[in-house]
């Protein structure tokens, strides 16, 4: 039921771009019937990333005496015998059952080979499941708690009014992480994002423990979240105001950074249906299926995803190709709620990358930012800044994000990822940051309420083109439902990229589930948000 | 003689007037100790007239100061040497006509990010069919054969390909430059070349936002390309350098 504030919004969101919403309906058809054909193709399928990720949400931590991780070894050694079809749900749990050893215990003795888990003896597919079942159960309450222990924080600490300031860090070291995290923190950003090393999301593990090392970024590990969580809940009490800790649920290793993410309560994840195939030429069934297991991680864990259509405008034509930012986003969207995401769960993301020598461009931004806000009105978009554009003339580079800021305040945008006045010289100084938050706050707090203030002029520049990026949208949404959604990937729909239907990383790591295959935590969170369980 | 006006400093309002402006940040509490910190700091630069006329708490014990003062020291232009890249710049069509007319064949290209470097914008700019800022890219080209390879390519893999394809030109593509990853990567690419012996039978070009000509040279490639380079530039100096070592050899 929608509450009384949410139809005073809405209609008078109506009132601001009159867009056709038997359109928008139609739009939404097409993409059920895309995100149907995707299911049908994935559902029989599971990953050894999925099945890492069992053994992570069952506490499993740690690595073997060469660094890897306990969840890779064990994975790896029922992937040899080709007995991950059944699942490591039940090989470790028959183990789990027969040795009465405790998780972590059984885990390192498996990978010193002191327990083989096919040498056991085999308890039948319920018992197994059954003793499973009570495990994994108490290790998703805790994951309850975190959900909790967070809704309490933010009702002691309440976040700031949106559009949230969300800013990066990016120095490779976790501890100096820290430090800009910190500062920025009490600067008044709302949201941190730890940018993880580059390349991470190639590598088929998730690296352990805290770190010091990393290009452009720090290493998404479980010690890393920790640290930063600890750090911000320190500050959240100190300045009375809850600030958003994200990371990066993509890549091969996507559904165990999502249990990390839950295990550490981390509040927000991006996390694409499509970015690692186009952008990371990961493999597309190894793609769809990690992203359904991990977008059920963070619905049950309360985490807000960020979805990557800002991505398609660094490569192609923001002007050109803005239909196809739309209709990923309907994607993402459907997608999403089939993995138990809440409508307030969808960082849609978008972006403002139209060429600023183009005349009327932010006109053309305003009616995109503006046409977002109302087709996805429960949804915390992701605004996504320039960065195409931003050539090292810092001065410009401070106007346009001040544009940038414009634009998202006066169309009630919600998760406002700062400019950095030095994009395209360097990850961004610790003054680099204070003077964008700095930038955000003059734009929002002088204009407030300037959203309230607008309507756009019927047949305006403004109306025109948010209507006519919706038409291509439904048209491009037709096209993409008859041919399939890895079809349409393989002819270059999205981002002018494109890619093969059986390429890409990781396509060794798909595996074909066998009828007597179960994960008890895909049932655990299945009844939590209601969905039939796959 | 000294030509005067060949020696220059920074320009305010007047002529060599030496009024430079600065920010940066120093980690220390803002106070009045903050901005004495910060002017003692600019005058152990050797600059003069230091005004600090700004300053910002950071936060976590770090001030932000913006400084105006007097750089105090002479340029002379006279003696100014930088390499530059010396082919002529040429349009799409000049291009194309000059490769069918003085070479005779299209001309092969082969380029990728390499190492761990995800960031293909600026390599995309220069190769995809649309190009960037109006200048269509390699790929467009009837006159040109292109393979772009995408990111985070080893640097084995673009030999190969190189190899295979007979590639005329090399491009390879660097934009994170955090603490100098890009070298050491650059450095082994141009190593492997040569103790495959195979330096000599491509045009390597480098490219990204913190190249310049210069290092691209230092670290031993033919031509360097920064940021805001026309996909028409790379494709002017790929093709006259093609033909001078037809020329040479």
């Amino acid at each position: 039921m929608l509450s009384q504030r949410n139809i005073e919004r809405r209609s008078t969101l109506a009132l601001k771009l009159d867009l056709d919403q038997k359109l928008i309906d139609l739009c939404r058809n097409y993409t059920a019937d895309i995100a149907d054909d995707v299911e049908d193709k994935i559902a029989k399928n599971t990953t050894t990333s999925v099945e890492r990720t069992v053994l992570r949400l069952l506490g499993v931590d740690g690595v073997d005496e060469h660094g890897i991780p306990l969840s890779n070894v064990i994975v790896e050694k029922v992937q040899k015998e080709e007995e991950l079809n059944r699942g490591i749900s039940y090989w470790f749990g028959n183990a789990l059952l027969q040795t009465k050893l405790s998780v972590q215990k059984l885990a390192q003795a498996v990978a010193k080979d002191e327990v083989g888990l096919f040498k056991l003896p085999k308890a039948s597919n319920e018992e197994v499941y059954d003793y499973l079942l009570k495990l994994a159960r108490a290790k998703a309450d805790e994951i309850k708690d975190n959900v909790k222990i967070r809704k309490e924080m933010k009702k002691e600490h309440p976040p700031g009014p949106k559009p949230w300031l969300y800013v990066i860090v990016a120095t490779g070291n976790i501890y100096e992480d820290v430090k800009q995290a910190k500062a920025a923190a009490r600067e008044g950003a709302d949201i941190i994002a730890v940018i993880r090393s580059t390349a991470q999301s190639l590598l088929d593990y998730v690296p352990y423990g805290p770190t010091t090392e990393g290009f452009g970024g720090t290493y998404a590990t479980q010690a890393n979240f920790k640290i930063m969580r600890e750090a911000l809940d320190e500050v959240i009490k100190e300045e009375g105001h809850y600030v958003q800790l994200v990371n990066y649920c993509s890549g091969l290793a996507m559904p165990e950074i999502a249990a990390m993410g839950a295990i550490e309560r981390l509040d927000m994840m991006l996390n694409d249906a499509m970015y690692g195939i186009l952008f990371r030429d990961i493999n597309m069934k190894r793609t769809f299926v990690d992203q359904h297991f991990s977008r059920m991680i963070n619905a049950y864990a309360g985490v807000i995803i960020n979805t990557g259509e800002d991505n398609y405008l660094t490569t192609a034509d923001a002007v050109k190709e803005a239909h196809t930012v739309l209709a990923s986003q309907f994607i993402n969207e459907e997608l999403g709620l089939r993995t138990g995401l809440s409508k307030e769960q969808l960082g849609l993301g978008h972006a403002f990358e139209i060429n600023p020598e183009i005349e009327d461009s932010f006109l053309m931004e305003l009616a995109q930012a503006q046409m977002v806000r109302q087709i996805f009105p429960d949804s915390p978009l992701k605004y996504m800044p320039p960065t195409k554009y931003m050539n090292g003339d810092i001065f410009r580079g401070h106007l346009m994000d001040g544009m940038f800021n414009m634009a998202s305040i006066m169309t009630n945008q919600s998760i406002q990822l700062l400019g950095m006045l030095t994009e395209a010289i360097h990850t961004p100084f610790l003054q680099d940051r204070a003077l964008s938050i700095e930038n955000a706050k003059h734009v929002f707090n002088s204009a407030r309420n300037i959203s309230d203030e607008i309507q756009f002029k019927p047949d305006g520049k403004i109306q025109k083109r948010a209507n006519q990026v919706l038409e291509e949208t439904a048209e491009i949404l037709k096209d993409i439902a008859d041919k399939g959604l890895m079809k349409s990937l393989s002819e270059g729909i999205f981002a002018d990229i494109k890619r093969p239907m059986d390429g890409g990383k990781g396509s060794d790591g798909v595996i074909k589930k066998s009828p007597d295959y179960f994960n008890p935590f895909i049932d655990i969170f299945a009844e939590e948000l209601d969905l039939d369980a796959r | 003689m000294l030509d005067k006006d060949n020696m220059i400093k920074a320009y305010g309002d007047t002529y060599n007037d030496g009024k430079i402006q600065l920010s940066f940040t120093l980690p220390v509490q803002k106070g009045v100790e903050a901005e004495e910190a910060a002017r003692v700091y600019c005058a152990k630069m050797g600059l003069k007239e230091v005004e600090v006329v700004d300053m910002k708490d950071l936060r976590e014990g770090f001030t932000f100061f913006v400084v105006y003062a007097i750089a105090d020291v002479f340029v002379n232009l006279d003696k100014i040497n930088v390499a530059k890249i010396e082919t002529e710049e040429m349009s799409y069509y000049e291009i194309n006509d000059y490769i069918k007319e003085k070479i005779g064949k299209p001309l092969t290209v082969v380029g990728a990010c390499t190492g761990s470097d995800a960031h293909t914008v600026g390599l995309d700019a220069i190769l995809n069919m649309k190009g960037y800022a109006g200048e269509y890219g390699l790929e467009r080209y009837p006159q040109f054969n292109t393979y772009n390879m995408g990111s985070q390519v080893p640097n084995e893999k673009l030999i190969e390909k190189a190899v295979k394809e007979k590639t005329d030109a090399i491009l390879v593509s660097q934009v994170v430059t955090q603490k100098n990853v890009h070298i050491k990567n650059l450095t082994e690419f141009v190593e492997i070349l040569e103790a495959e012996g195979l330096r000599d039978d491509f045009i390597l070009v480098l490219g990204g936002p913190r190249i310049s000509h210069e290092l691209a040279l230092e670290l031993g490639f033919d031509a360097g390309f920064g940021s805001g380079t026309k996909p028409n530039q790379v494709a002017s100096y790929i093709a006259q350098k093609v033909y001078q070592n037809i020329n040479n050899k």
